[in-house]
């Protein structure tokens, strides 16, 4: 293992390359790109052998890795916004068929207003699909899950795709310390792909039959018990990770000075880092706070999170995405968790660091000042009041 | 018939009766063996074929989406090259015109572009059948689909079908055919054909559909052959951008006969305004026979190559008394696996072995040797001029 200073869509593409996907299509988009055309230059100069297809769009690069993997390869793509909005359907479809692939979805916001920066609404469209998401905090974290989502993709007890999700710019095109794994470490950690079933014409297997109402409902418990048995199984592989790599992940959450947190903050992704900071400082005010962190989104760590937060008075919740017409989706998951339970939090939630909005430390403890002392609901933590909104404020 | 034998797609399965594209789908499927992973398309033949638990594929075969089904096949095909199966594995992509033409024209054209080692086999019943007959690009004109209904100010379907032969052509596909259920040998060759070539392939057949076509399910086959002898639907053969075949019409059939027994078109029969709609149809049966030379010509055929030693009328005479072939003896001269290739024309038998026409027996894919051909000239791309330059090797029985 050796630590380089390197851009984060450099040591995601390096990592992608040890985990030695037999099948690569992409297609490209702003902020994705650099990753898919490292690993295009990686095949090209033979230090990847694999098949990297170049895909007429979103929509087939994520079919392209379907028949792939159905043909009993590890796969790997990579998207963003749009594209991940154009392969929506299939996302549903790759799960439904429990076929194991993994991608790095670099998020950006959704279009329209046009705007290419990070926050989480393109993830978060499709976190029904059947998809296990994680969410990197850092660039070593969209290293390291990667190598995760690959081990859990692929065990046998789970079967289901995996995104590892890296914010926009923020990580994708910022040059960190990444401590870069060997070969042969990721080659103990992660052996070749056992595929449980495959195309094969020595054993002809029907793929994607149609259910019929007495059989759907089948399906889709069977996809939710896979997606419980992921989260016993996660612990599994954390071990062996920090056995092989030294990094130790515990759970699908991560506390922060927790011990005698009376305020903690909830987020995922690279804001979280920024909201540690503020923790940090806000100790030192003399503030019992803490942060939650949730690695994982899908499956969403429900019991992690409970244990957690039980002791907390007040919960805030930062999400980067917005469910319109309702509210935030993290604040609306972690609400129905405290639901009828004893010692609930005040929950106050909204919405910060949308389109790449910038979060400070300072809107992280703008966050907190408003929100001593009573509960808000999704509002807009960040809104600024000098942009025009004719029209809209009436 | 012998080419029925091999089940690899099994019965039981909940096709219609009379549905044309099952017929198309066990004859390509016999062509290719069972070598062969297959990608299909969401549309009637994945739904009556894959009802869980019950499969009719006896290959490996995965449906995943409508539009995706070539660059699930790219994936499948990239797969196996990486893990050195390709070659011995073939794969096929398969899903119906509109899965084709329309909701998957940009996957398959980014299949046919990176130039995938694919045959993909669009089956074309020229309408969205499993939906309930709506339009598709590849209907025809004048067709009354529920979408592009006949009506008091419509005929039916305003635009002709898209060119998707002529579009193949454009990415530079190797192999680019059409072939009818219709006729079966011609498919079957043309399926072979195409398996033996390296890269993307594309084959488009014709499938009546009773249910949307509005004809009665024993006409499929009559219908399918019908849309080729009217020039409606012209069997063709590109190798490399050149038309290397086209299935010849001795005399073109009105194309009236073919519209007739279809409900689709009827309302062109309710009145004398329908005459100019099927005038305006002749006119693109006209036009297809005129583009790809579909018309045979007539007698004039003297370009038949000479072969050497051109046998004197003497001679001929003599060897017609030769041998006399009961039906049962010629049908043993078939070509296959080594033997003789022998056919019938009109009481004299002809010897054709080692001819490039009638490689092991088979000719164009349409006629096997061993058989009394008379009636079978009519149909032919050419007249019996040809068969001049084959040695008479004697006389076929009469019936007693």
């Amino acid at each position: 293992m050796a630590k380089e200073i390197l851009e984060g869509s450099r040591a995601v593409a390096r990592a992608v390359a040890m985990c030695r996907p037999q099948v690569i299509a992409a297609y490209p988009i702003t902020p994705q790109t650099h990753i898919v055309q490292e690993l295009a230059q990686l095949v090209a100069d033979g230090e990847l052998a694999a098949e990297y297809v170049n895909v007429e769009s979103e929509h087939s690069a994520a079919s392209v890795i379907l028949g792939a993997s159905a043909a009993g390869v590890r796969v790997y793509t990579s998207t963003t916004s749009q594209g991940m909005l154009l392969m929506n359907e299939v996302l549903y479809n790759l799960a439904g068929l429990r076929l194991p692939a993994v991608m790095t979805c670099v998020n950006r916001a959704v279009s329209a207003p046009l705007n290419i920066w990070n926050d989480h609404q393109d993830s978060i469209s499709v976190r029904d699909s059947g998809w296990m998401q994680f969410y990197a905090e850092n660039n070593q974290e969209a290293v390291d899950l990667l190598l995760q989502a690959y081990r859990l993709a692929e065990d046998h007890r789970v079967l289901l795709p995996a995104m590892v999700c890296m914010d926009g710019y923020i990580l994708s095109h910022a040059w960190e310390v990444v401590d870069i794994p060997t070969p042969a470490a990721v080659d103990t950690f992660l052996p070749p792909y056992p595929p449980l079933y495959r195309l094969d014409t020595e054993n002809p297997l029907t793929f994607g039959a149609y259910a019929e109402p007495d059989k759907y409902t089948e399906t889709r418990y069977m996809m939710q018990e896979a997606m419980n048995r992921a989260l016993e199984v996660l612990p599994e592989i954390q071990a062996d990770f920090a056995r092989i790599f030294g990094r130790r992940y515990q759970g699908p959450v991560e506390g922060y000075r927790l011990e005698d947190a009376e305020t903690v903050f909830i987020g995922m992704g690279s804001t979280m880092g920024t909201v540690k900071e503020a923790v940090d400082a806000l100790r030192q005010q003399g503030e019992k706070v803490g942060a939650v962190r949730l690695i994982a989104y899908r499956p969403f760590p429900a019991q992690a999170l409970y244990a957690a937060l039980q002791r907390v008075r007040q919960a805030i919740i930062f999400d980067r995405a917005v469910s319109l017409g309702s509210g935030g989706p993290l604040a609306t998951e972690v609400r129905a968790l405290f639901q009828s339970a004893p010692d609930c939090p005040a929950i106050s939630s909204g919405f910060l660091g949308l389109g790449g909005r910038d979060v400070t430390e300072e809107t992280v403890i703008n966050a907190y000042a408003q929100t001593r002392g009573r509960t808000v609901q999704g509002i807009f933590f960040d809104l600024r009041h000098d942009v025009e909104m004719e029209g809209v404020e009436g | 018939m012998a080419i029925m034998e091999d089940h690899l797609f099994a019965p039981g399965h909940t096709a219609c009766s009379g549905c044309g594209q099952a017929l198309a789908v066990r004859l390509v499927l016999r062509a290719a063996g069972s070598n062969v992973i297959i990608a299909n398309a969401t549309g009637c033949l994945e739904i009556f074929s894959s009802n869980y638990p019950y499969s009719s594929w006896e290959v490996p075969w995965i449906h995943s989406l409508f539009e995706n089904t070539a660059a699930v096949a790219s994936g499948i095909e990239a797969a196996l090259r990486i893990t050195g199966r390709l070659g011995n594995t073939k794969v096929i992509a398969q899903g119906g015109d509109g899965g084709t033409a329309d909701i998957g024209f940009g996957s398959l054209s980014g299949m046919l572009e990176r130039g995938h080692d694919v045959l993909y086999v669009c089956y074309d019943n020229e309408a969205y059948m499993n939906t309930g007959i709506q339009r598709s690009g590849l209907t025809p004109y004048a067709a009354s689909t529920t979408t592009s209904p006949a009506g008091k100010q419509s005929w039916g379907k305003p635009q002709g079908k898209k060119d998707m032969v002529g579009l193949a052509l454009a990415h530079g596909a190797p192999y680019v055919a059409t072939a009818s259920v219709g006729y079966p040998h011609d498919l079957d060759r043309k399926v072979k054909r195409a398996l033996e070539i390296t890269g993307p392939k594309y084959l488009q057949i014709h499938c009546p559909c009773p249910l949307g076509w509005r004809h009665d399910t024993s006409l499929t086959i009559e219908i399918a052959k019908l849309a080729v002898q009217s020039g409606l639907f012209p069997l063709l053969e590109f190798r490399d951008g050149e038309l290397v075949q086209a299935h010849k019409i001795s005399r073109p059939r009105p194309v009236e006969e073919y519209l007739r027994p279809q409900g689709r078109f009827a309302h062109l029969f309710a009145g004398e305004a329908g005459q100019e709609q099927i005038a305006a149809i002749q006119q693109i049966a006209e036009r297809n026979i005129a583009r790809y030379g579909l018309r045979r010509q007539e007698r004039t055929a003297a370009k038949v190559p000479a072969t050497a030693g051109e046998v004197t009328t003497e001679e001929k005479a003599a060897r017609d008394r030769e041998r006399v072939f009961t039906a049962a003896e010629l049908a043993g001269f078939d070509g296959r696996e080594g033997r003789p290739a022998y056919l019938a024309y009109q009481g004299l038998v002809y010897d054709v072995s080692g001819s490039s026409l009638w490689p092991d027996g088979d000719h164009q894919g349409m006629h096997q040797a061993g058989e009394d051909l008379t009636a079978a000239m009519a149909d032919a791309g050419h007249g019996d001029e040809i068969l001049a330059q084959f040695p008479v090797v004697g006389r076929l029985a009469r019936d007693i």
